[in-house]
């Protein structure tokens, strides 16, 4: 079977199942099943990485997003509050945002559709960047933006701790010291 | 393959994110719009990496920053989230508008 | 992707698909053993018989068992979230499946000029494979909990999603080092590394006696249990904790959960979640031995063919699952907090420490000098007299009865 027909219908496929889970996350009304719908897209998402010879990225995709963004969600979910069957949790400005995001679509494909019509993507992989090249790019010409990730990644876990963290009251504090 | 698949198929994820965050009421399906937002943009810098093959690799590098990044912020939406509803019993974004109660 | 292209069409479909039948009909009759074995092990410790009266020492009982299952009434809770409900136990089931597709379970063989190997799929990201497939696993746990409208099962998920997520981090940095040393992430180099014996110890060079004990180290097996033990400790009790096993069991903590995020579950659904379970113990000892005692390697490579390292592996892997049943029948449940206390505060340092450490042994001596390894050594070791010395006060309670009679804490 020619390897482009297979890449094609595969995209199609993929894609058809991240956009219609997209818009279930943005529609349904259950807070569980959007975040449901969202592995859904990132599941898709990490399909179309591995078409476009990224593996590396598409398994960690899996593992971060997949695997611990949207689990976090789900136990936000959980904790806040997260009915079993619907209820409402739209606001007003449904209409409004739906053309705001129709115009958007319609003004962001045109671009580039026009900019990068007849452009064709080379996948057959004979050169694609193997795990070892990521690793040795990152930290050679990518070592500062790594560092900062680092320190919003360390920013972020303290910030999350300190405005998560219930006070504690005067008896307990006595055994952490 | 045309790299214009990619890009219009990540414009539409975007959108479908715009109207999320515009739509909906509920913090933590906002947060959950946000996540498809960076996900179309992760599907475009990929694209953009295996269309320049020589430079294949900052593309990627970027898609992992940006994975880490959405790593933080829901680490610290989901902290703000949590202490608002420990305060309110309420995450509706529409039922914030005063900063002090 | 061009590994899927290359499989439509083709004997290599033909052999990818008998082996991924053969592995997993292999894996349900090895669950039926596990399970078998667990009962007879933990009867033997309780000085108890466990099942005999099904075929030979009670080996049926746990199809039986099976087939009473399978065959009981499907019901739902009427307040179960339908859909949700349904697809938790098989996500549980088939996310324990998925991990097992990148262990090697023996050397490679030829048939009919095809060259196939052990091994479902050999990514050349094997270990980013295991973890992501591990990190689904946490779904089925929590939406069973969720969607079964009841609160002990929703008081399950929300902890065994809490324990699954930090054990899960200190699984990942555990096998860091291993990727350091060998430089592969692939779960097929790794073991390939491990093949042969001991070579080059110059430890007991110039010291008179132990300078001849040197020579018999060639009948030592090259594993990475002998320099990464420390990785191999902490992979094993994260492993554990992402079995939800004793003594790590709290998700399903009987006494106090009745039965955790399984509650409200019965008939076929419940089997599935319990074959996810001990699928997962396999395959957490599966790579264990994968990572850390040279996989399908053993001595005497040449006998028998490719049955003899097929044989090696399952030993290996059996005797980590009598772990797991041996660790259940002593030890008893943690607290949660300690749990918590543990994985983060103990576990996820220590790893961090310990990835230092390999990266500073593995440095090339040409770019860098004795003195800076040395000065390295000597920062981390005062890191871990700080932190040995400055301790938990609850550790401190734990190991002293005493003082928590007097009151002092």
């Amino acid at each position: 079977m020619n390897a482009d027909v297979v890449r094609e219908v595969f995209f199609w496929g993929v894609g058809a199942i991240m956009v219609i889970a997209a818009l279930r996350v943005v529609t349904t009304q259950n807070v569980v099943h959007a975040a449901l719908y969202l592995v859904g897209t990132l599941m898709g998402a990490a399909a179309l990485y591995v078409l476009l010879l990224a593996e590396f990225v598409a398994w960690a995709q899996v593992l971060i997003y997949v695997g611990a963004v949207v689990v976090l969600m789900l136990f936000g979910l959980m904790l806040t509050r997260a009915p079993i069957g619907k209820a409402n949790y739209d606001n007003s400005q449904r209409p409004l945002a739906a053309v705001v995001a129709a115009v958007l679509f319609g003004v962001m494909s045109w671009i580039l559709i026009d900019a990068f019509s007849g452009t064709e993507l080379e996948l057959a992989g004979e050169n694609a960047p193997r795990t070892q090249d990521i690793g040795a790019v990152i930290f050679s010409s990518y070592v500062w933006p790594f560092e900062i990730v680092s320190v919003l990644l360390l920013a972020a876990l303290i910030g999350a701790v300190m405005i998560a963290r219930r006070d504690e009251p005067e008896a307990d504090k006595e055994v952490g010291s | 393959m045309p790299i214009a698949y990619f890009l219009v198929l990540s414009s539409l994820l975007f959108c479908i994110g715009v109207y999320g965050v515009l739509a909906r009421q509920n913090a933590v399906l906002i947060l959950l719009s946000i996540e498809l937002m960076l996900n179309a943009v992760n599907i475009n810098l990929l694209a953009f990496s295996a269309h320049l093959a020589e430079a294949g690799v900052p593309g990627q590098i970027f898609a992992l920053f940006v994975i880490a990044v959405a790593a933080a912020e829901v680490g610290v939406g989901l902290a703000i989230v949590i202490l608002i509803f420990r305060n309110r019993q309420n995450v509706d974004v529409d039922e914030m508008s005063l900063m002090k109660w | 992707m061009n590994w899927v292209i290359d499989l439509i069409g083709g004997p290599q479909t033909v052999i990818a698909i008998a082996k991924v039948l053969i592995v997993f009909a292999s894996l349900l009759v090895l669950m039926i053993l596990v399970v078998w074995a667990e009962r007879r092990i933990l009867a033997d410790m309780q000085a108890r018989i466990g099942p005999n009266r099904w075929g030979p020492f009670g080996l049926l009982q746990t199809l039986a068992d099976g087939i009473k299952l399978i065959t009981k009434e499907d019901f739902r809770p009427q307040l179960a979230d339908r859909w949700t409900y349904a697809a938790a136990p098989v996500i549980a089931a088939v996310a324990s499946f998925l991990a097992f597709a990148v262990v090697p379970f023996g050397d490679e063989v030829t048939i009919a000029g095809h060259r196939i190997d052990f091994i479902l799929s050999d990514l050349n990201i094997g270990l980013l494979f295991f973890l992501a497939a591990g990190s689904i696993g946490v779904y089925g746990v929590a939406l069973a909990g969720w969607s079964s409208g009841s609160k002990y099962p929703l008081l399950g998920a929300v902890r065994a999603s809490a324990q699954m997520i930090s054990y899960e981090i200190a699984l990942g940095l555990s096998l860091i080092p291993i990727v350091l040393v060998s430089g592969s992430l692939s779960t097929k180099a790794i073991v390939a590394a491990q093949a042969g014996s001991v070579q080059n110890v110059t430890f007991f060079d110039g010291i008179p006696v132990l300078e001849s004990i040197s020579r018999y180290f060639e009948y030592v097996p090259n594993w990475y249990i002998w320099s990464q033990w420390p990785a191999f400790l902490i992979f094993l009790i994260a492993g554990i904790a992402e079995t939800n096993r004793a003594p790590f069991d709290l998700p399903e903590a009987e006494s106090e959960l009745v039965a955790g995020y399984m509650t409200e579950y019965g008939g076929a659904k419940f089997l599935m979640f319990f074959l996810g379970e001990y699928l997962h113990i396999v395959t957490v000892s599966a790579m264990a031995v994968t990572l850390f005692f040279g996989g399908w390697n053993g001595p005497a490579p040449d006998f028998l063919g490719w049955v003899w390292p097929l044989a090696w592996f399952l030993f290996k892997t059996g005797l980590f699952v009598y772990l797991f049943v041996w660790l259940r029948a002593t030890l008893p449940r943690l607290r949660y907090d300690r749990l918590m206390w543990l994985g983060w505060k103990r576990l996820i340092p220590a790893s961090l420490l310990w990835i230092a450490v390999t990266a500073v042994v593995n440095i090339d001596n040409a770019q860098l000098s004795r003195n800076w390894k040395l000065g390295a050594f000597g920062v981390m070791f005062a890191v871990v007299m700080v932190w040995v010395g400055k301790g938990d006060p609850r550790l401190r309670s734990a190991v002293s009865p005493q003082r928590r009679l007097d009151g002092t804490t």
